[in-house]
């Protein structure tokens, strides 16, 4: 009891100090974070995207320093880089809307109808995929839709086959990636819906359909918008699935990654492409109004 | 050890001079040969005390603790092996200057002899370099510029055409199955996924279309990469998957996603099926041949010149050739027991008819290396930027 005493006292100077200098506490608080953030974090992306307007040297492949437009006019003029581009951006889109699709009725089924347990192993079967590493993920997938793998040996009765590698199987592997990121939030925003709310619904006389899209939905966009942005603009930044699993599907990270040896200039240029997705995203996001509740 | 302080800074500061300034002049021969531009990196003259270290940036498999324990223990270099994807990694690595040698493909080696990232090399301190080193990998224009030496062979292996037997029935005479749109295996088909690919185009169009008149599939210029881009193209249309990764390519011809694409021996061993087969189609091909090359800002020249000398050995020369699965450079390797023999034949180490129709990676520079003066050729920034366009 003294001892605590003791301490307590011995940390009373500290805390009235900084009760005294409200500045000083803000920038204790904001100390480590900061230094995070600007030392660390936008330093080194700045330092990438400020050789977007360097030079290469055509004879030895060296990065000059220099300001040149070059890098992002390619980015408009060489179709295939803007083919590209438009891939990427509608990839990541699929996945997106193949994750909200089927996120929404799994979310309403867990907080709504499933029992406590089968909650719970739900909740655990959605986060198990992120138990394992990346990789190994990717190379599952590659496993799973190989020309003589499981998908082709489940159809095969039927005497159908399944996606081989290209933008098909990327669009899932990529929602097989991401789907936790969008499951999570949704559930948990269906689950803080009141019941009486779908009561309600059911006493006016409205059916299953129409309570979902009428009152559902409008309650959970905030959640969908946060999960969106995970799977929007990971998929954006992605490239390995495209090299395992896309044949020869070309995304924006694919020529990021074969550009950072060769031509770094290139490479930081096309890395502001998903940058400037994800703004416009956020931006589209922002006039809906639901960036402010979420 | 102050001494030899000194004189790693001597050696440095010479490397520094030489490299910022100091550029040969692409002179006209009077021998006939080839005279490219290089900067003027000095030589190392005689050998040192050893520095304690070695830094090395290699393929994986290429230093292992089999062969770096003796090492080790018979001079006192400690080894830091460095292990790198690609060869454009290997050239962003070595111009860190952080690295005093590397195992360069062709492919990267004559950007890092043009660039000045690395030195001539004095062969009198590589006894072991010698009569036994395969005769197609003696004084070959990947790595030797001007009549200088920069490379030390460790080793080759040919880029085949690798098929799945069960499906074509037989050995393709031809690349045409890879490249025509007519072949009966679109969408099965798998290529290599770097801009030295464009090679394989230019080799295939130097047999079919000799108007084109590419005399060296690495000394295209710009109507010549355009052809080859062309094809490129075509073949992108009826691809089933480019690789990169040696496991994701051999399970893909595993898989049965792939019937024919381009191949390395080992990969078909590996693939451990007997109807995975591989062939040198009638153009001939390319290869990779990997010799090692000091950096011109090496901080252990001494060490590095021990090493190139150690590996050059029979014995652990062929260490490495058969724990990476190549052709060793060093042929004596081959007779010293029934095993190594088989691995040779294995991979045609001793055949040279077999590697005359092979064509060694190298860099593709602006100067054309097949001897023609009125053009520009397109160098390997130029190759970089048509393979994007071609995957569309």
């Amino acid at each position: 009891m003294t001892s605590l005493l003791e301490k307590t006292k011995s940390t009373m100077p500290i805390s009235s100090y900084l009760h005294l200098h409200p500045k000083v506490r803000l920038r204790a608080l904001l100390a480590l974070p900061m230094t995070w953030l600007v030392g660390v974090y936008i330093i080194s992306l700045f330092l990438l995207l400020i050789t977007a307007f360097w030079f290469i040297d055509p004879f030895t492949s060296r990065v000059r320093p220099g300001f040149t437009l070059e890098n992002f006019v390619s980015i408009f003029t060489v179709p295939a880089y803007l083919s590209t581009s438009i891939r990427t951006l509608l990839i990541a889109l699929g996945v997106t809307a193949l994750c909200i699709v089927l996120a929404i009725p799994l979310g309403i089924y867990m907080a709504k109808i499933a029992r406590p347990w089968v909650r719970n192993l739900l909740a655990v079967l959605i986060t198990l995929p992120l138990w394992a590493g990346y990789l190994v993920k990717l190379l599952a997938m590659r496993l799973t839709f190989t020309e003589n793998g499981f998908i082709n040996w489940l159809l095969d009765p039927i005497g159908i086959s399944g996606p081989g590698f290209g933008i098909p199987v990327v669009v899932l592997t990529l929602t097989y990636l991401w789907f936790p990121y969008m499951a999570l939030p949704v559930f948990t925003a269906i689950r803080q819906i009141p019941n009486n709310l779908f009561d309600a619904s059911a006493d006016l006389g409205q059916k299953a359909w129409p309570t979902i899209f009428r009152v559902v939905l409008p309650l959970i966009t905030p959640a969908i918008i946060a999960g969106s942005v995970f799977t929007f603009s990971l998929s954006l930044g992605d490239y390995l699935a495209a090299r395992f699993v896309g044949g020869s599907t070309q995304m924006i990270g694919s020529i990021i990654a074969a550009n950072i040896n060769l031509n770094p200039p290139v490479a930081a240029a096309f890395s502001m492409v998903p940058i400037a997705f994800v703004v416009m995203y956020l931006l589209v996001a922002r006039r809906t109004g639901s960036l402010e509740r979420m | 050890m102050e001494g030899n302080k000194l004189k790693r800074r001597k050696l440095a500061f010479a490397a520094l001079l030489a490299s910022s300034s100091l550029f040969l002049a692409s002179c006209a021969t009077d021998s006939g040969e080839l005279t490219l531009t290089v900067p003027d990196v000095p030589m190392q003259q005689e050998l040192g005390e050893f520095e304690g270290e070695l830094n090395i940036i290699n393929w994986s498999g290429f230093v292992e603790p089999a062969w770096t324990d003796k090492f080790t223990a018979d001079t006192g270099c400690k080894v830091n092996p460095r292990v790198a994807g690609t060869s454009d990694e290997m050239v962003t690595l070595m111009r860190t200057g952080e690295y005093d040698i590397v195992s360069a493909s062709g492919d990267a080696a004559l950007r890092l002899i043009v660039g000045g990232d690395v030195a001539p090399l004095n062969l009198e301190l590589i006894p072991n370099f010698s009569e036994d080193i395969a005769e197609g990998m003696k004084g070959q224009i990947y790595d030797t510029v001007n009549g200088k030496a920069y490379g030390v062979p460790i080793g080759r292996g040919a880029n085949l055409l690798q098929y799945n037997e069960t499906v074509t029935g037989g050995a393709p005479e031809s690349w045409n199955v890879v490249w025509e749109t007519d072949t009966p295996y679109a969408g099965k088909i798998t290529a290599y996924d770097a801009p030295i690919y464009i090679a394989d185009a230019a080799v295939y169009l130097m047999y079919h279309n000799p108007e084109l008149g590419i005399k060296n599939p690495y000394a295209l210029d710009e109507t010549q990469l355009a052809a080859a881009v062309d094809l490129l193209k075509q073949q992108n249309t009826i691809i089933g998957e480019y690789w990169a990764d040696p496991v994701a390519q051999i399970t893909s011809f595993v898989g049965g996603n792939v019937v024919v694409g381009t191949s390395w021996e080992v990969l078909r061993k590996f693939a451990g099926q007997d109807n995975i087969k591989t062939t040198l189609p009638i153009e001939g091909s390319t290869g990779w041949y990997d010799a090692w090359l000091l950096s011109s800002t090496a901080k252990n020249p001494n060490c590095a010149y021990a090493w190139m000398d150690y590996t050059s050995t029979a014995s652990v020369n062929g260490a490495i050739a058969m724990n990476f699965g190549m052709a060793p450079a060093n042929i004596a390797f081959c007779a010293s027991s029934p095993e190594a023999q088989a691995h040779c034949d294995e991979f045609f180490a001793e055949d040279e008819e077999f590697f005359s129709r092979i064509w060694p990676w190298t860099t593709p520079i602006e100067e054309c290396i097949d001897g023609r003066k009125d053009v520009k050729c397109t160098s390997f920034q130029d190759w970089t930027n048509a393979w994007l366009t071609v995957k569309g």
